[in-house]
């Protein structure tokens, strides 16, 4: 299994904007143990498709340059299941952006029902003020997620 | 119109229950950020963001929590406290905090107790009085 918890974008503004959708299935091993006959996509799970989607939107608002690392979870509620054979629509909206950080908030929609609210930070972990040093490579933003953004026209690009 | 000192302080509380997921009678003017509110590093940027928002205002990097930068300093850290120089420097980049306590043992690992809820007050009512 990759570590993928999007299918792709289909849009993406440049600095302020992204949605990405991802097809649920019980090809994913783990809706089989969550829950045993009652599969649905775990919380943490839409946590982690909704860093995914922000954290793309983040990083290539500095093309990518810098290592974009989730910080905090500021506020994930959750109103309903999602289950297998669901389309679900991940939107992140960058709130703020500065050197050192940035904050989004997020929606996951199925069909027309708010499924979660999700509002996240992230650290440019190699502008911490405490001068802590990280290897020079980008291990964020291997080709494996920017793949996920090829074919897919960037509007509002610096 | 300019905010008083009580509603900039309920705006803060507002920030700090949001921020840090604490109840609001526990935002009291004294509560240290750190020590009773269990703020760590990423909540002052946090926190920083949401003041931006809530009082229409720019707080430069570092201007409100500035400690970071001076600890790789040798002239205003030595041996786990703060020298006479270091403490006159952060005094000066920091004049919205009360010293009184700290001044006489100025020890680096106390430096997350200048942070309270009343030096951020003091810091927006001074930043919005200058706009």
């Amino acid at each position: 299994m990759r570590w993928i918890w999007i299918d792709k974008f289909v849009e993406f503004e440049s600095g302020r904007r992204a949605v990405a959708v991802k097809n649920v299935t019980l090809a994913e091993e783990h809706l089989h143990d969550h829950f045993p006959g009652f599969p649905v996509m775990p919380e943490t799970l839409m946590i982690e498709a909704m860093a995914q989607t922000a954290g793309i939107l983040v990083g290539q608002a500095r093309n990518f340059q810098e290592k974009v690392i989730l910080a905090k979870i500021k506020k994930a509620v959750f109103s309903d299941y999602i289950r297998p054979g669901d389309t679900i629509k991940l939107t992140a909206e960058i709130e703020t952006l500065t050197d050192e950080a940035a904050s989004t908030k997020g929606e996951i929609m199925c069909l027309d029902k708010v499924i979660a609210k999700i509002d996240l930070m992230f650290s440019h972990i190699d502008q911490n003020i405490s001068g802590k040093k990280f290897p020079e490579e980008n291990f964020v933003f291997t080709d494996m997620f920017k793949s996920l953004l090829q074919g897919i026209a960037l509007s509002g690009t610096k | 119109m300019a905010m008083s000192r009580n509603e900039i302080f309920q705006e803060v509380q507002e920030v700090m229950v949001d921020a840090l997921g604490v109840d609001d009678d526990e935002v009291t003017t004294g509560a240290k950020l750190m020590g009773d509110l269990g703020a760590e590093s990423i909540d002052f940027l946090d926190i920083v963001f949401r003041l931006e928002k809530a009082f229409g205002i720019k707080i430069p990097r570092e201007e409100l929590f500035p400690v970071e930068s001076m600890m790789s300093n040798p002239d205003f850290v030595d041996n786990g406290k703060l020298t006479e120089k270091g403490l006159a420097e952060l005094k000066k980049a920091m004049p919205h905090t009360d010293f009184a306590g700290f001044e006489n043992d100025p020890d680096i690992n106390k430096l997350g107790d200048l942070f309270t809820v009343n030096s951020v007050v003091n810091y927006i009512e001074t930043k919005l009085n200058a706009a």
